[in-house]
């Protein structure tokens, strides 16, 4: 909502400056978004009036002006198009200072004297395109200061109002308001009846009672709408951010930022049979003011005649019974509509239809239902001052029962102060209420403080119980004079989860081992979705902001490569990234299942370029390390296993699926592995990337250590080599030797495997280090010599090991 | 004596002359050993009359220990100098940078969350989470904020197709939940990602917001305004001014908006503030009894107050971000000034 404060101060006149009024303003929850002059700042331009044109003897295009300042006749030179003998336009005389510092001085232009400029709106800082001289109303005098006349010394403030304060979508509101804030009077225009001077009525049916309770209709023939509406209201429509359009709807417009009240005027000749306001049938047509032509869904209200819709219902009339200023056809009668059309009537029906307008805005939100009469009564006033014509007698349609309620509420001084935190003296919150239009009467007095019935006035749709009344007196007393306190506590110690790892530990894990996080955004490209995860039903958004962020994510890994891709353009050589976050699978009934992940990239080299490391690229043992390091924060770490498993989005030869065990058996947990060469040439990737993700629901459930004694006697370590198969895993191995080592195993590492010519091509070589200890004696060499032979046994046995 | 001066003499050459620590302990075995020709000497002085017996052993005592004195500084010459050419010879450039991997760290909204976190964290409130894809119930309905109102408007939605899910506009789902699933006294905030379709230097189609609840008897507006200013005085770490302006929600009345002293220019007026000296960070209010109504609360015993603000904001102010997106570009160049 955008107002000028010249035509607020009209109604409502506070001993506070613009700037104090704005503030204001903003602290009583009317926030203002801005506060702008009317005029940008200049000197000495006045109404001059032209009263001779010559041509200039040496220039086609400039004419010889002689403008009457009221003070003399002065010659100006003027090259716009539209100078004519008898117009008024701003005369900026030399010593002028225009909005972009211009000094106009005496000059001399193709030989001819010229005092001073003739000026167009956009010289003068009041229009942004150039359209030859300004042309000023010719009631004005010359002579009179341009910022006088035209009321320039103006603030035009813009109100960024809460949906709650349709009250405020009008003059008549906010100067309510703003008379509260002040404790000033306010002064209402002198609104008379206009009585009927001819008989003529329209019939008016009202079907749908409980959407329009209330309709006037009234009709004015021999109008002339060809007639100009004045500056002084094209102006203000102009500074509350209305274009002036023909003088009936300027009058409509006019009186709907005035009162708040929405108006429509159809040409009574374009109406037939009488109107009728209902719902509209299903697939029955409108074609709108603005030309967009719809098709009705049943829950819209509509203003029908006996031919169809003509409008529709508080949000925009018809096309084809709107008033037209045609010359060839001018309207002559008019009927002027005004109506209360329900709140829940209107709410959301504009914007279904992809419509906004300043008449939805506010039905949606609730005008004043006693307004109706007094709105017909000051447009008909003005209507008949601008366009002339006889006025019929107002008609109404009535359903009482279907006004709003207002049942009074209650409200309870004990509870204004037990929410405040604080007691207001009684006497200040009385006088708050009477103020804001809400007179309290109180019903009960006792030492808890008084109960008091209050009745909501019409144009208040948002005192609908206590806790409304309790934040009316909180904003009128400041919410900046409320007190300052810290809840007292009743602390409840709650459990803490031991055995469940929280995402910050792996976080933190993450990051102390050289990888970046990132947060990437929950939609992605479909495309991306289908790359990694063919297998999972996406769910798409039906509005997404651009196709390529469609769909919303079923793997971490696109936002990842997204990242990698976009990093990498930038010239970065290498990265590892990860991201903790959600993924999204729709099923088959259309439920949406949210699964939160630990995600992670790496690509290019092991290690920054250094002068004193190898640059090795990164392979899948640097991710499954990586991954490794996260499983080991479970402390379990004979629940986990890596399988050869396949996924569409991995290579099918570097790649691992990872499990964990666990009381309801096997349980997959995520994926490890080298990009599909297949996805790595779709996304047009020259080097590999290395992939990987664990379910946090899976991953999070942490065991909690429990001490194991430690051996003060010495640990014996032996190495067995061995030659195996090429197929033969390495894990399998591992397995089978722990197996076989006997309890007092205390460490099992594999410290070298070598595949090569000297082995033929389907062998390998690998050495294991066994390191046994026993709790409470020395072991005898026998013993450990024992234990390896058996080791070596069972290889030789399961795997067809032999031992170097 | 002239035997034992000349022998001093070759001693002393010797000792002189050794190199290092093998030749110098060869010279030792040579004169001092078992067989060594000093030793030899000492032997020899059974053999000499007694009367010259006492002189010439006092003599050979006197240049022995003398000269094992030589020796063992001679000894311990060599040891430092051979330490000292040791060291020359293992001394490395100290300066050139050491072996690491790479750095790594958290983003920037990770590490403004974890602060928030731990501010609630340690006085006393839990931490609640809850679906992102929502349902119109718990998005809109359940917070008073029923079909057509036009606070929907406010929230520009983003649907999944179908119609019937949403993706969540706001955490406040989380409270609704919450409420709906315990008994007062509740103290919880709600961290999370939420959804608009919105896209500009100051808006991102998703952001982060954490939202915080207390209902519990006798909590009231005071109480919001002192939890409010102590948190955002904590946050940013200095004694800030603090506003509250009358606002609306449908889930909250009275509502507020929380203007916070411009953290740049302390309410001189910046471009940061748009020259206002204040910055808008929060949206606050005591929790609509129609709210606690739906989620099974007796409105009349308790009372409760619910804030809201965007992380992505706080972290954009903290660390003097100028524009919103950079936070989900994730350019590397940009994350690493935040490790």
């Amino acid at each position: 909502m955008k107002i000028s404060e010249r035509w607020l101060r009209e109604w409502v006149n506070p001993p506070v400056t613009a700037t104090e009024l704005v503030a204001q303003l903003s602290m009583a929850g009317l926030e203002v978004d801005s506060a702008e002059p009317a005029a940008p700042p200049f000197t000495d331009v006045v109404v001059g009036s032209v009263v001779a044109v010559d041509p200039h003897p040496d220039a086609d295009k400039l004419r010889v002006c002689q403008v009457d300042d009221g003070a003399g006749i002065h010659t100006v030179v003027c090259g716009a198009p539209n100078v004519e003998v008898g117009m008024l336009v701003p005369y900026a005389r030399p010593g002028a200072v225009l909005p972009d510092g211009t000094r106009i001085g005496q000059a001399k232009l193709r030989g001819v004297a010229s005092a001073g400029m003739l000026c167009g709106a956009d010289e003068l800082g009041l229009d942004a395109v150039r359209d030859g001289l300004m042309v000023l109303p010719a009631n004005l005098t010359p002579g009179a200061d341009l910022r006088d006349a035209l009321e320039l010394d103006d603030t035009l403030i813009e109100i960024d109002l809460t949906p709650n304060r349709g009250d405020c979508l009008g003059l008549r509101g906010l100067a309510r308001e703003v008379g509260v804030l002040n404790d000033c009077a306010v002064k209402e225009p002198e609104i008379s009846p206009v009585p009927a001077r001819i008989d003529a009525t329209f019939p008016v049916a009202v079907s749908h009672a409980q959407g329009c309770p209330r309709y006037l209709g009234r009709v004015i023939r021999g109008v002339d709408v060809t007639r100009s509406t004045p500056t002084w209201m094209t102006e203000r429509l102009r500074r509350c951010g209305l274009r002036p359009i023909d003088p009936v709807v300027d009058v409509t417009n006019y009186v709907l930022l005035e009162l708040g009240q929405p108006m429509h005027a159809f040409d009574l000749a374009r109406l037939a049979g009488g109107i009728d306001v209902r719902l509209a049938k299903p697939e029955e047509e409108l074609t709108l003011l603005d030309g967009s032509e719809l098709t009705l869904r049943d829950d819209t209200l509509l203003i029908t005649d006996a031919n169809g819709p003509v409008a529709m219902a508080g949000i925009m009339g018809g096309e084809n019974s709107g008033i037209t200023t045609d010359p060839a056809g001018p309207t002559r009668d008019i009927f002027l509509e005004c109506a209360f059309f329900s709140p829940l009537a209107i709410s959301g029906r504009a914007r279904s239809y992809g419509l906004h307008t300043d008449a939805s805005h506010r039905y949606e939100r609730g005008v004043d239902f006693g307004l109706q009469h007094l709105a017909m009564e000051r447009a008909t006033a003005l209507l008949l001052d601008i366009v002339g014509g006889e006025p019929g007698p107002v008609t109404e349609a009535l359903d009482q029962e279907s006004l709003p309620a207002r049942s009074g509420v209650t409200l309870r001084e004990a509870r204004l102060a037990q929410l405040l935190g604080m007691r207001i003296p009684t006497a200040t919150v009385e006088t708050m209420l009477v103020r804001l239009g809400l007179p309290p009467v109180a019903t009960e007095d006792t030492d808890a403080g008084r109960v008091w019935q209050v009745q909501a006035p019409s144009w208040r749709f948002d005192i609908e119980r206590e806790a409304d009344l309790i934040e009316e007196v909180a904003r009128i007393y400041g919410y900046d004079n409320i007190e300052v306190t810290l809840p007292a506590s009743r602390m409840r110690l709650e459990p803490t989860l031991a055995r469940r790892a929280d995402a910050d530990l792996f976080r933190t894990q993450l990051a102390a081992s050289g990888h970046q996080e990132i947060l990437s955004y929950s939609f992605v490209e479909p495309r991306l979705n289908d790359l990694f995860e063919p297998g999972i039903q996406a769910a798409p958004l039906a509005n997404p902001i651009s196709a390529d962020l469609g769909a919303m994510r079923t793997s971490l890994w696109p936002g990842l490569v997204k990242t990698w891709i976009g990093n990498r353009n930038r010239q970065q050589p290498r990265a590892r990234l990860f991201e903790i976050g959600r993924t999204f699978a729709r099923d088959e009934g259309g439920a949406v299942a949210e699964r939160s992940w630990v995600g992670g990239l790496l690509a290019g080299s092991r290690d920054p370029e250094s002068w004193n490391q190898p640059a090795l690229e990164v392979d899948f043992y640097d991710a499954r390390g990586v991954v490794e390091s996260l499983l080991a924060l479970t402390r379990n770490r004979e629940a986990w296993s890596f399988r050869v498993e396949r996924h569409p989005g991995l290579h099918p030869g570097q790649s691992a699926a990872v499990y964990r065990s666990g009381g309801d058996g096997e349980v997959l947990a995520g994926w490890v592995g080298r990009m599909h060469p297949e996805v790595q040439a779709e996304l047009d990737l020259p080097r590999p990337v290395y992939l990987f993700a664990l379910a946090l629901d899976v991953l999070e459930a942490r065991d909690v250590p429990v001490h194991q004694g430690l051996s003060r006697f010495p640990s014996m370590r032996r190495d067995i080599a061995i030659e195996v198969d090429a197929s033969v895993a390495g894990a399998a191995v591992l397995d089978c030797a722990r197996k076989a080592a006997g309890e007092h195993l205390v460490d099992l590492s594999l410290f070298d495997v070598y595949a090569g010519d000297k082995l033929g091509p389907d062998r390998r070589s690998l050495a294991l280090g066994v390191t046994l200890q026993h709790p409470d004696r020395t072991l005898e060499d026998g013993e450990v010599t024992a234990r390896i032979d058996a080791i070596v046994q069972s290889l030789e046995a399961q795997l067809g090991a032999i031992r170097r | 004596m002239q035997a034992l001066d000349e022998l001093i003499g070759h001693v002393e050459a010797a000792i002189a002359a050794a190199g290092d620590e093998r030749d110098l302990e060869q010279v030792r075995v040579a004169y001092f050993g078992k067989k060594g020709e000093v030793t030899a000497l000492l032997k020899g002085l059974g053999q000499l009359p007694d009367d010259q017996r006492r002189a010439a052993g006092q003599a050979i005592n006197q240049a022995r220990d003398r000269l094992q004195t030589q020796l063992e500084a001679r000894r311990l010459a060599l040891s430092a100098a051979q330490l000292d050419s040791r060291i020359a010879a293992e001394t490395i450039d100290v300066t050139l940078p050491g072996r690491r991997s790479g750095q790594g760290g958290l983003h920037p909204h990770t590490q403004t969350m974890q602060r928030i976190e731990t501010i609630f964290r340690n006085a006393g409130y839990g931490v609640a989470t809850g679906p992102e894809v929502e349902t119109e119930y718990y998005n809109f309905e359940a917070l008073n904020i029923p079909a057509h109102h036009p606070a929907r408007a406010m929230h520009d939605t983003f649907y999944l197709e179908g119609g019937e899910r949403l993706l969540r506009t706001h955490t406040s789902p989380v409270q609704a939940r919450v409420m709906e699933n315990s008994e007062p006294p509740i103290r919880i905030i709600c961290p999370g990602k939420v959804y608009r379709v919105d896209s500009d230097m100051t808006h991102t189609p998703m952001f982060h917001q954490v939202e915080g609840l207390v209902v519990d008897r006798d909590i009231s507006f005071s109480d919001l305004k002192g939890t409010v200013i102590d948190f955002l005085r904590v946050f940013f770490e200095a004694e800030l001014a603090v506003r509250f302006r009358p606002s609306y929600f449908p889930f909250t009345e009275p509502s507020a908006e929380v203007d916070v002293e411009c953290v740049h220019c302390r309410g001189e007026g910046c471009r940061v503030c748009s020259q206002s000296g204040w910055l808008e960070v929060m949206g606050c209010g005591m929790v609509h009894p129609r709210v606690l109504e739906m989620s099974g609360i007796d409105a009349e015993t308790y009372t409760g107050f619910a804030f809201g603000f965007g992380v992505d904001r706080l972290s954009m102010l903290y660390y003097s971000v100028d524009d919103l997106r950079l936070f989900y570009e994730n350019d590397l160049r940009f994350l690493a000034q935040f490790r």
